[in-house]
């Protein structure tokens, strides 16, 4: 059966070490921030800490580096862009997927709770092993595939039409913030490619330029591949970047049906 | 421990080229038991009485028996289809999820046979 209880060593303790804020602080907010160490032996744990928000930036991102730079240089987490463009920050505050660098800690009503992204395999603190959501991701070939051969002397035309369906789709960060907000990707990970990576597919599926379209929609039809998607919806509900897999993912569907019952 | 790549973990066995029909069937029945389903309740709440020779006589009376025999495939059919994703979702041991994917199959038939025959067999003792 599927498991709905984490693994005897998963659990987590709730009692960790506890910061406090520095005597004198007016403007504490409480972090509550999950906490993983593979080589220490130890179940995860949710550690503490009371932050001075007069002397730390506005976002959740500017809080976990500061608690990295001043309190607990352990703390292990991703981040580059620190702009929403990179999708490396993505993790779980308060209880929702996004990214820590464009979320406002403004936006989070008490305590501010930090959890890496849900049901993966946990490298490290707050960084997941995002090792089979690439796979999956390359596995629906991201590139274009054409026998026509491109003009020697230009790129492959394309009407601008033609170009903004593919135009938000494109603005995927693969953050992982849907996939690992999907029930069905919980249980079935390993078989449902996930709405990331259905999401490419989609962006492919409907370029004008690219002629595998046929090839594609053959290779996702599949009980498992595509259709474990009951258009639950978290995908689209978590996505930082405002886009829509859900949608994709009732097109392909759509797609497949007008090609074989239509 | 496997060594296999993660794109070849996730390639699998590959696509296996189905799945289109069971969602088209879903669909299908979904709209079959829509009307139906609205049929059987309208007839129901409609009818004078509710004792045994009533309902029996309502049973093998006109297009009823053939109405009742559609309803009764399109719920075995819609539930059939929602069982197996149900399974497909939840249980992973090899063996019990194909036990219980038989199991369902076996019961659904049986359910929609009997019930068939259950409407004909009135239908056609109906004077």
């Amino acid at each position: 059966m599927a498991e709905f209880r984490l693994p005897e060593n998963s659990r987590i303790n709730k009692h960790g070490k506890v910061h406090k804020a520095p005597t004198g602080a007016t403007r504490v907010r409480t972090f509550k921030v999950y906490r993983y160490d593979p080589h220490g032996g130890e179940n995860p744990r949710v550690d503490t800490f009371e932050i001075d928000m007069d002397n730390c930036g506005p976002m959740v991102l500017d809080a976990l580096i500061k608690i990295k730079n001043e309190i607990d240089p352990s703390l292990t987490f991703r981040r580059s862009c620190r702009e929403g463009i990179c999708g490396s920050c993505a993790m779980n505050i308060d209880g929702t997927n996004t990214l820590a660098c464009t979320k406002s800690c403004d936006e989070v009503k008490g305590e501010v709770k930090i959890y890496p992204l849900p049901h993966m395999p946990v490298v490290k603190d707050l960084v997941p092993d995002l090792t089979q959501f690439y796979a999956q991701y390359a596995s629906v070939k991201p590139w274009l595939q054409s026998r026509t051969p491109a003009p020697p002397d230009r790129e492959r035309l394309q009407a601008p039409e033609e170009q903004e369906k593919i135009d938000r789709p494109s603005a995927c960060i693969l953050c992982a913030c849907c996939s690992t907000s999907c029930p069905s990707y919980w249980w079935n990970g390993d078989r449902y490619l996930g709405p990331a990576a259905l999401l490419a597919a989609y962006r492919w599926i409907i370029d004008s330029r690219d002629e595998a379209t046929g090839e594609r929609l053959d290779a996702l039809e599949d009980p498992f591949k595509l259709y474990r998607c009951h258009t639950i919806m978290n995908c689209t509900e978590a996505c930082p970047k405002d886009l829509n897999p859900a949608k994709a993912i009732a097109e392909i569907k759509k797609m497949m049906v007008e090609r074989s019952h239509t | 421990m496997s060594l296999r790549s993660p794109l070849g973990k996730v390639i699998g066995r590959g696509s296996a080229k189905q799945g289109v029909s069971h969602w088209w069937g879903q669909r299908l029945s979904a709209v079959a038991l829509a009307f139906l389903g609205l049929w059987f309740v309208l007839q129901v709440t409609g009818l004078n009485a509710y004792d045994y020779d009533s309902v029996r006589a309502w049973i093998g009376s006109g297009v009823t028996p053939v109405l009742l025999v559609q309803l009764i495939a399109a719920l075995a059919w819609h539930s059939a289809l929602g069982v197996q994703v149900v399974l497909e979702d939840y249980v992973h041991a090899k063996a019990i999820k194909l036990a219980a994917l038989v199991a369902s199959i076996f019961f659904h038939v049986f359910v929609a046979v009997a019930g068939s025959y259950a409407v004909l067999r009135i239908a056609f003792t109906t004077t």
